[in-house]
């Protein structure tokens, strides 16, 4: 991150993100079809089901098919233990430290109430894992999504033991709802047009229409009419922004702000009680509506298993024909984009991944440009580690770190 | 594959790393060779064989009340040739977190640190490193790092027959 600063003012900052899905890009040309769900996981070990099923809507579309109901809640059912998963690994491992004062999750554990903290961390985020090993096969890169459906239906035993733990895991959720309502956050808004799907009725997770604050609506197969992205002189990683309007922000306090009414009650009454209105525009409240998701993604994932019939067939063949097709859904991160070209034989001609991280560095950056301004007088030191905080409110795959920011101040 | 002993008594071999990262998948080459061998491999009976990303989370999870657990992972180490060798026990992991060459940030020495500090460690511990050279994106080791693949195989073998 450098950051230029002239007469005591902030004259630019830039934000440096290295980028890994143009390699996948490539890698997936002349492919068969029926691969991506099991390469596009490679990208991303927190959030491999985000893009096995971008890249399963997208292929499925463009060769016509539709998977029947219950396959497609046997899908969001394995989405819930992602976000379970990921947000947990962020709240309690990553986030919660710098409010805490704590230089990491290491330092917390150390501290007496702090390993209890840390546990109950491991704890959920371990019911979002079992849900991940049931329904994906195993926890990392699962191995059981196919184009079409699953490989394996779960038989109701298992789903019946999958529900225990998870009953016990959404008092922890809800704890950690409260728990982290308690927290200071710093008082800091920003005026982003937030971008989400939305899915009326439901809390959007696995499909849904793009939607956005500023009242756009649009479908994944429109996405690349509407989001642009071009190279900065100063990164890798494509900037993305919305033709004739400007920067935007997709993640969870989009999510949040554009399908709060369709939070689960359970989920609702939490956020109210924590505080969070109608819409949430400070980002470093976005803890908090990480910890709202996981409560939703927990009572989700029961209502699922509670009405589940092992789907059969577990899955259609998809046979291909010569088309483009494209898919969103929605990764802990926010919006994940994807489309494929097939030929007649099925193979993939051309590929497009659109990640959220890349969709909000220019809200980050801005961000980052007001957050500096105020923060001027502060060292180096003092800089780095406050600015890693403001990055971290938005969960890039580079916030995985503790320490992972190389900051350069040219103080003129 | 999952081992049938009792807590307390398994064994757990894990390889962490991710195999479109070229060496970073020194860990998972090691597995499959592992698993290749197992079915006829007497010091490999029972012994579960897992891949992780190295996600402390789960990799708590997986060596959590093992009798024997061993990591392979590749390294980072400008001083020292691809190839090159470790075997580390426990205690002389503190400070290794920064040579991790995962493709997330938490490294090894800190998921170990944090399981000793939530007593989740297993009974016994141990390392084995790789150099590598080449962590960009791609598929496929180095041919050093792969030269150094047997050999891993042959020390993980050995410690698992203790």
């Amino acid at each position: 991150m450098h950051v230029r600063v002239r007469a005591g003012a902030v004259e630019d900052v830039r934000l440096e993100i290295y980028e890994p899905p143009r390699f996948f890009e490539a890698f997936l040309r002349g492919r068969r079809h029926t691969e991506p769900p099991d390469i596009t996981a490679r990208i991303c070990g927190i959030c491999p089901v985000a893009y096995q099923m971008s890249a399963c809507l997208a292929i499925e579309a463009a060769c016509g098919i539709e998977v029947s109901a219950p396959v497609a809640d046997l899908r969001r059912l394995l989405f819930c233990g992602e976000w379970i998963e990921s947000h947990a690994l962020h709240i309690y491992l990553l986030h919660a430290p710098d409010f805490l004062g704590y230089a990491s999750a290491l330092d917390l554990a150390r501290e007496g109430r702090g390993r209890g903290l840390v546990e109950r961390g491991l704890a959920l985020k371990k019911a979002g894992n079992a849900i991940m090993e049931l329904v994906g096969g195993r926890a990392i890169h699962p191995v059981n999504v196919r184009v079409g459906g699953f490989y394996r239906a779960p038989a109701r035993t298992e789903m019946a033991a999958l529900a225990e733990k998870l009953r016990v895991a959404l008092d922890l959720a809800l704890d950690t709802v409260a728990w982290a309502a308690g927290f200071e956050f710093p008082d800091f808004h920003h005026d982003h047009e937030m971008l989400a799907l939305v899915t009326p009725g439901q809390y959007a997770i696995d499909r849904g229409t793009v939607a956005s604050t500023g009242g756009l609506t649009f479908a994944p197969a429109e996405f690349e009419d509407y989001v642009i992205e071009e190279q900065v002189p100063h990164s890798t990683a494509l900037h993305a922004r919305l033709a004739g309007r400007g920067r935007y922000l997709t993640g969870p306090t989009a999510r949040y702000t554009l399908s709060g009414q369709w939070l689960s009650p359970v989920a609702r009454q939490a956020a109210d009680a924590a505080g969070l209105g109608a819409e949430c525009r400070n980002p470093f409240r976005s803890i908090l509506v990480r910890a709202v998701e996981v409560v939703y993604a927990v009572d989700e994932a029961l209502r699922l298993i509670d009405r589940y019939e092992p789907p059969a067939p577990c899955y259609l063949e998809v046979p291909p024909r010569a088309a483009t097709g494209h898919g969103a859904t929605e990764a802990p991160r926010g919006v994940l984009f994807h489309r494929y070209a097939i030929d007649a034989d099925g193979l993939i001609t051309s590929a497009r991944i659109v990640p959220p991280t890349s969709q909000n560095q220019a809200s980050i950056e801005d961000d980052l440009r007001r957050f500096v301004a105020d923060r001027l007088d502060l060292d180096d030191r003092q800089l780095t580690w406050q600015c890693e905080q403001a990055i971290r409110n938005y969960d890039p795959c580079i916030s995985c770190s503790t320490h992972f920011l190389d900051l350069t101040v040219d103080r003129g | 594959m999952t081992g049938q002993d009792s807590p307390g008594q398994r064994t757990v071999v894990v390889g962490v790393g991710n195999e479109f990262r070229r060496d970073d998948g020194a860990g998972p080459a090691v597995i499959a060779r592992l698993r290749a061998l197992q079915p006829g491999d007497a010091s490999l009976s029972g012994v579960t064989l897992a891949l992780s990303d190295g996600e402390p989370g789960r990799m708590i999870d997986l060596w959590e009340g093992t009798r024997l657990a061993v990591v392979i992972d590749a390294v980072r180490d400008s001083r020292m040739p691809p190839g090159h060798l470790y075997q580390l026990a426990v205690d002389a992991l503190t400070g290794v977190a920064d040579g991790a060459a995962s493709s997330h940030g938490i490294g090894l020495g800190d998921t170990v640190e944090l399981a000793r500090v939530l007593g989740r460690l297993p009974a016994r511990l141990t390392v084995l490193a790789v150099a590598g050279r080449d962590f960009g994106l791609g598929t496929g080791l180095t041919a050093e790092v792969a030269a150094a693949v047997g050999e891993l195989v042959e020390q993980v073998r050995e410690i698992v027959r203790r």
